[in-house]
């Protein structure tokens, strides 16, 4: 009973590990480089969950100091994934603006393709 | 300047960051230059005045920012060991800013090139940031500003292909870094806090009651690491990277980044998890020593069957790298003392071989060996400082490159581990073979079509090569610097695991 409640509770990280590896497998197995990004962002958001989620107490309110309250959720996490955020949207920004000027350069964003063709050089 | 003097560590980060917003806005490039000229020297200025002060005193110096209280705020704590790669991280970002000029001047489109100059000291911001800072996220917000901005500066490069190489690196380097935040979230979540010195001082305990997260974000974290440091065999990007990037950023490139990858593996393995739970718990000194010694031999091996002299050198980097982790591995005095010296010698060595190289290129030679055939004749001072640092990677007695090894066999001796000192040799046979093609080809061969319109190139790009090579010599010969910082830095690291 308790190892399934245990298994209940902890939930939150089994979306985490499933979108991360999820994440991981599309760039890896992708040869589409957009599909790759959207792949790299999916494992890029998972460690967002991955910090977030732990940082919330059940019953615990916003961390404002108040008589009223006791128990506070952890601020920390929150302030740390939104520099995460902002990291990972210029990361996914300054690799569509490389898939542009690859698709200008060979005119496919197909690995497969742009190896083939650099093979013939 | 005294009112000034607390702040050097942040200092440190501040110049070349305002300095790269700056450049942003110039349009020509040759006033772009003269900006980013005058904030690597700064840059520099700082990190020597960091280095003596930390070398007159037995304690780090810890700067608080905005005086919030140390495992509340964000710490910058600079000791013996990250003043030493701050110094020759900035060091060579001054030095290659006279041979920028004229070098980027020919490889880079006029209008991209004051954007050339800003990622330059935005990626000098990020490396000096991640060395100085002694908080765990600091590091991966600085991590990304080196890598975003190395991203953009190996897509500059002229052909094609660069674009590729950029994006490779960019999957790589990401994932990279996601592994170290994820090592560092689980680190957060057993430990609450992010001050990597606070987090040295409750990991004993939290290991106690959560061995198994602490153990996942050891894994995660060195393997994180390993990527951005090129790692044999998680190196795959390299070798494209540093090929196809313009000359200045390659020389930039294979002289820094690498090297402060290094050195955050050293802060955690040795500073914030302590060789107790490193060597007890997992097999990573034996998987280090392991992959290392594959490096050496493997990497050195694709070097020798390598076209293009700038992948040869590539190659060449990774089986350094070898060396470098080799003497992280071993953990003992002398051992780190070749790591950490070789960090410098290794740097000194290979900006050295991509800026002869880059001059090379000046007057339009490619790279590969067939179209630098007779170069020496044509360029006798750049293919002499290129000979110069290749002995240093051979480890020839007399150029820096020997010093590191001599203390790499020491600490493998000491260790116990005899057939290391076999590989170290064996490595160092194999550089003789692709260093020694060079040669053969740049000094004994019919000239080519490409060579020979060659000629050396213009003093303010040939002063930087000699001024690189004559240092290969000199730390080679004089110790005292180098060996002696390392030898210090080791102690205060080992010292403060017992």
């Amino acid at each position: 009973m308790s190892e399934n409640l245990t298994l209940l509770f902890h939930y939150n990280y089994f979306v985490t590990i499933f979108l991360m590896v999820a994440g991981l497998y599309i760039v890896i197995a992708r040869g589409n480089m957009i599909k790759k990004l959207v792949g790299l962002a999916l494992f890029q958001s998972s460690v967002y969950l991955l910090y977030v989620s732990p940082g919330k107490i059940i019953g615990g309110t916003a961390p404002i100091i108040d008589e009223k309250f006791q128990v506070y959720s952890n601020p920390l996490p929150h302030v740390l994934i939104l520099t995460a955020i902002v990291v990972g949207v210029a990361t996914l920004a300054v690799g569509l603006a490389l898939v542009v000027r690859i698709h200008e350069a060979y005119g496919t964003i197909e690995e497969d393709q742009i190896f083939d063709e650099e093979k013939g050089l | 300047m005294t009112a000034l003097e607390p702040h050097l560590p942040i200092l440190q980060v501040l110049v070349p960051l305002f300095g790269a917003l700056l450049t942003a806005f110039m349009r020509a490039g040759t006033r772009a230059w003269l900006l980013a000229t005058v904030v690597a020297w700064a840059s520099a200025a700082i990190s020597v005045m960091l280095l003596v002060r930390v070398l007159g005193r037995s304690e780090p110096i810890s700067y608080t920012m905005g005086n919030w209280a140390v495992p509340w705020g964000i710490e910058y704590r600079v000791d013996i060991l990250n003043a030493f790669v701050l110094f020759f991280v900035t060091g060579i970002g001054a030095i290659l800013m006279p041979y920028a000029r004229r070098s980027v001047g020919s490889e880079i489109l006029s209008h991209q090139q004051a954007w050339f100059y800003t990622m330059y000291l935005l990626c000098l911001t990020g490396l000096a940031g991640i060395t100085v800072t002694g908080d765990a996220f600091n590091v991966f917000v600085f991590l990304e500003i080196s890598s975003l901005s190395t991203y953009g500066l190996i897509a500059l490069g002229q052909n094609r292909r660069a674009l590729l190489a950029s994006y490779q690196y960019l999957i790589v380097g990401t994932i990279g870094a996601t592994f170290y935040v994820i090592g560092v979230g689980l680190l957060f979540l057993v430990t609450g806090s992010l001050n990597l010195h606070d987090i040295a001082g409750l990991l004993a305990d939290a290991y106690i009651v959560y061995p198994r997260p602490v153990l996942t974000a050891l894994a995660f974290l060195i393997a994180g690491i390993s990527l951005k440091l090129a790692l044999f065999p998680l190196h795959l990007w390299l070798p494209n990277a540093y090929a196809y990037a313009p000359s200045t950023a390659a020389a930039f490139l294979a002289g820094t980044a690498t090297k402060v990858a290094v050195y955050l593996l050293i802060r955690i393995l040795f500073s914030v998890f302590g060789l107790a739970i490193v060597v007890t718990s997992l097999p990573v000194e034996e998987v280090l020593i392991l992959l290392s010694a594959a490096a050496m031999v493997i990497a050195s091996i694709s070097a020798i069957f390598e076209t293009n002299a700038k992948r040869m050198l590539a190659y060449s980097s990774v089986a350094q790298l070898g060396y470098i982790t080799l003497g992280i591995a071993l953990a003992n005095q002398s051992g780190l003392t070749g790591g950490i010296v070789h960090l410098f010698n290794h740097a000194l060595t290979k900006t050295t071989l991509f800026v002869c190289l880059g001059a090379m290129a000046y007057h339009g030679c490619r790279m590969r060996f067939t179209d630098l055939a007779g170069i020496g004749r044509k360029m006798p001072f750049t293919s002499a400082a290129f000979v110069i640092a290749g002995l240093s990677i051979i480890g020839v007695p007399g150029t820096a490159g020997f010093i590191s090894k001599w203390y790499l066999a020491l600490g493998a001796i000491e260790a116990g581990y005899w057939p290391l000192v076999f590989l170290i040799v064996v490595s160092s046979l194999l550089a003789v073979i692709y260093i020694g093609r060079f040669v053969e080809v740049a000094y004994f061969r019919e000239t080519s079509e490409a060579a020979a319109g060659a000629y050396e190139p213009p003093w303010s790009m040939l002063w930087p090569i000699l001024v690189l090579a004559a240092a290969t010599i000199y730390f080679g010969i004089d110790t005292r610097a180098s060996a002696g910082i390392a030898a210090q830095a080791t102690e205060y690291l080992l010292g403060g695991l017992r």
